[in-house]
């Protein structure tokens, strides 16, 4: 049911009561109704979703489940929003997706801001419009003026032309005289500054001249002037949207809340509250919300994204865990013993706040330029103004007239459109191929890239593990660890019984299954024990160094099942890329020395560090940087983050943890890693075009600004150095490849 | 010269309107998702829950 139809049916209902006070009580009933099934609005990303087929076989899929009111693809964001009732989650939705072939990652429903920046985006292009429609009816009526109009005819036409372009000056320069008057305010000469003078000081004069019946009126110029510099504006507002409502939107993973046993009783609350000493429970699959003892149940724990150690832990009593570990298979009862601020969770928080401000800002081109710029168009106008006043006795008149044609032929418009175009047709391109640039000039540190710096678990690999030895064992010993791994929600059991259903194998008939927490799963077979799990449980003698769960059978050699941590698509590509791009490739990783070894060789890395701890990665990085290098670094865990933002430039997964994501530049969208070597290679062909744009706008400057200062410059020679720049560069931005 | 008079409004009017359509198209969302409208025309079945 739609809401205009709810809201049809609660009218009728109020049109047959007979009391005014009446007619007020089923509209108030309408409100409970629409919010008892009101909007659960839920925003998925869509990575891989590229066609027409995509959109119907998405809707289709997510529309099929129950409680899903509506679902619509947004092929330019990637994105589907789905109504749903409220007690629709966005697991199963997830899953619905997956199973139909598409990749798919909550995004916060943080609709406020993302209509706010919709709101501005609409505010902008109707801005743009505005000023697109005066531009055109302007210019046709300069035309005429141009051609030779005269007298009477020419001040019609610049008052028409006035009466459009006045209105279209004030309202669509409205966010160049506010961020000129922000800038101005506290001391600065940004871009907008010398934008803002020349429009104003070509409207004015225009006006003046139309007044006084003169010749050049410049009412064309302010207009075309406002709409090229919207356009630049726009491009750029829309770069920065699109990456703002994907990658910072991304739903958190940490737990805002913590099951604590008080009194006897258990409660939920938020983990501000918690204090050291008290009694937190943790159930299977859910993440340790406070550094802590265990003091009851065993279980196993993923740190990877802690530590980046790949092998799940054991934890019983005394064993010590920190907050944003994984708990795999047993319920765990922990003592608090640093929560909030102290946890080890936030000292990684510390650790990146201090590596933000230790790394340089960096400053844009785009910046640059402006710098270099403003003050040098002001001194050129006022000097012009100067020199005619003296050079014909204190005509202001033609003074004013020959510093506004300067201010508004060297009016920066190739130069506001020049990074904006590049930026946009790049990160377009990159969008295509799944990366999304989160941050303006990430691009433009990208192209300055010459060391890569890789993290390994969850980056470079999977971090979900891979049967690696299924045929060395006899049909129905695989047979029972199936049936016996399926029992079990351990990620290794789980990676066993996918591979050995995707070989053809049915469950062996094993009864009383039972999950003993930290250590394994135990069945009858055959009137014989079996047991799946860890080496020492089982019997099993020596560490194989790889990662492995053991089966034994009664009596029988234990046998192991072996996994190796499954390789991320496109990770091989991505390096022989780079590599073949002349960049310096390093490892680094938290796991053990064994496990890094081994996908350094196969991936040809000679120069890898493992076991490294959080502080240490960031610490190379400060390091290379000190050697000059300029480094790029890929990583998804906690652990990495404040690597990640030591580094020059940053790519983090979209699988990554909500801080990581946030501590990068750049996020993956997809599984595939081949991308990067692409990023790369565009980011630098997109440096040399903002390059190449600044040098276009400059020498259309050098040819007209002499042309200004002698005072040789009409109405129209202004015209066409503006819209030829503009034109010229944009052209330039879109020859990327 | 005398049409100018009436040729100069009748211009201003029509490119008036064609800003208003511009606005109403703005208003309901149309620029959103140019990508995905593309797209749209190419599939066969018929869009029964066009974005409100």
């Amino acid at each position: 049911m739609t809401i205009a139809e709810r809201i049809e049916t609660g009218e009728t209902a109020g049109g047959i009561s007979a009391c005014p006070a009446c007619v007020a009580a089923p509209s108030a009933e309408r409100l409970a109704q629409m919010a008892a099934g009101g909007d659960a609005r839920l925003m998925l990303s869509i990575p891989t979703a590229h066609c027409a087929a995509c959109i119907s076989t998405v809707e289709h899929a997510l529309q099929a489940l129950p409680g899903v009111r509506s679902a619509r693809v947004n092929l330019t964001m990637k994105r589907v929003s789905v109504d749903a009732d409220p007690a629709v989650d966005a697991a199963p939705l997830i899953e619905a997706l997956n199973g139909v072939g598409y990749e798919a990652h909550e995004l916060d429903a943080g609709l406020l801001s993302a209509t706010e920046t919709d709101r501005q985006g609409r505010d902008l292009l109707m801005r743009l419009g505005v000023a697109f429609f005066s531009m055109m009816n302007v210019m046709l009526l300069s035309v005429a003026v141009w051609s030779g109009a005269g007298d009477a005819t020419r001040d019609m036409f610049h008052w028409i032309s006035g009466a459009i372009a006045l209105p279209t000056v004030v309202f669509a320069g409205q966010p160049f005289f506010k961020s000129a008057w922000a800038s101005l305010r506290v001391g600065r000469l940004g871009m907008d500054v010398p934008i803002s003078l020349a429009l104003i000081l070509a409207s004015g004069i225009s006006l003046f001249e139309t007044i006084h019946s003169g010749h050049h009126a410049y009412f064309d110029a302010a207009v075309m002037l406002a709409f090229f510099l919207l356009l630049g504006r726009y491009l750029d507002h829309r770069t920065r949207a699109v990456a703002r409502s994907a990658a910072e939107e991304l739903a958190a993973l940490e737990v805002p809340r913590a099951t604590v046993l008080r009194d006897g009783e258990e409660l939920v609350v938020p983990i501000s509250d918690l204090a050291a000493g008290e009694l937190v429970r943790v159930r299977p699959g859910g993440r340790m919300p406070v550094d802590g003892v265990v003091v009851e149940g065993t279980s196993e724990i993923d740190r990877s994204l802690l530590t980046g150690e790949s092998l799940p832990a054991w934890a019983g009593p005394n064993s010590v865990v920190s907050a944003g570990e994984v708990n795999l298979t047993g319920p765990l009862m922990l003592r608090v013993t640093a929560a909030g601020r102290d946890s080890s969770l936030h000292r990684m928080a510390d650790l990146v706040a201090v590596a933000e401000s230790a790394k340089t800002k960096y400053t844009s081109l785009a910046e640059r330029a402006a710098r270099a710029y403003s003050p040098l168009v002001h001194l050129l106008s006022f000097s012009a103004f100067g020199y005619w006043m003296w050079a014909t006795g204190g005509d202001i008149r033609f003074a004013v007239n020959i510093s506004a044609a300067v201010l508004i032929i060297t009016c920066p418009c190739a130069l506001g459109l020049a990074v904006p175009a590049v930026v946009t047709a790049a990160s377009g391109k990159l969008f295509r191929k799944g990366l999304l640039i989160k941050d303006g000039t990430a691009l433009e540190r990208l192209a300055e890239v010459d060391t890569v710096v890789f993290d390994k678990t969850g980056t470079l690999t999977m971090g979900a593990p891979e049967l690696t030895n299924l045929g060395d064992h006899p049909r129905q010993a695989t047979e029972v660890a199936l049936a016996l791994a399926l029992a079990s929600g351990h990620p290794l059991a789980q990676a066993l019984a996918q591979a050995a259903r995707a070989a053809g194998l049915q469950p062996a008939p094993v009864t009383d299954l039972r999950e003993v927490p930290g250590y394994g799963i135990e069945g009858q077979w055959r009137d014989q024990t079996v047991r799946l799990g860890r080496a020492g449980w089982c019997g099993a003698e020596g560490d194989l160094g790889v990662t492995a769960t053991w089966l034994c059978t009664g009596d029988r050699q234990p046998r192991p099942f072996t996994f190796t941590d499954r390789l991320r698509p496109g990770a091989e590509a991505a390096i022989a890329g780079l590599r073949a791009e002349g960049k310096a490739i390093r490892l680094i990783s938290g796991d053990t020395e064994g496990a890094v070894a081994a996908l350094a060789a196969r991936l040809g890395i000679t120069d890898y560090t493992s076991g490294a701890l959080p502080a240490e990665k960031a610490a190379l990085l400060a390091d290379l940087t000190a050697q000059g290098r300029r480094v790029l670094m890929v990583g998804d865990g906690l652990n990495d983050t404040a690597a990640l933002a030591a580094a020059h430039v940053s790519i983090s997964p979209a699988s990554a943890l909500d801080a990581a994501r946030t501590a990068s530049d750049i996020v993956l969208l997809g599984q595939d890693m081949a991308p990067i070597a692409d990023a790369t290679r565009i980011a630098r062909q997109s440096a040399a075009r903002i390059k190449e744009n600044f040098g276009i706008s400059a020498l259309y400057n050098v040819i007209a600004v002499p042309l200004a200062l002698v005072g040789a410059a009409t109405p129209l020679a202004a015209a066409l150095a503006m819209s030829l720049s503009s034109i010229s560069v944009t052209l330039n931005a879109l020859r990327l490849k | 010269m005398e049409i100018l008079t009436i040729l100069i409004p009748v211009s201003l009017f029509l490119g008036g309107i064609g800003l208003a359509a511009f606005f109403w198209a703005l208003k309901r969302g149309q620029f959103d998702d140019p990508q995905g409208d593309a797209s749209r025309i190419l599939t066969t079945e018929y869009d029964d829950q066009p974005k409100r």
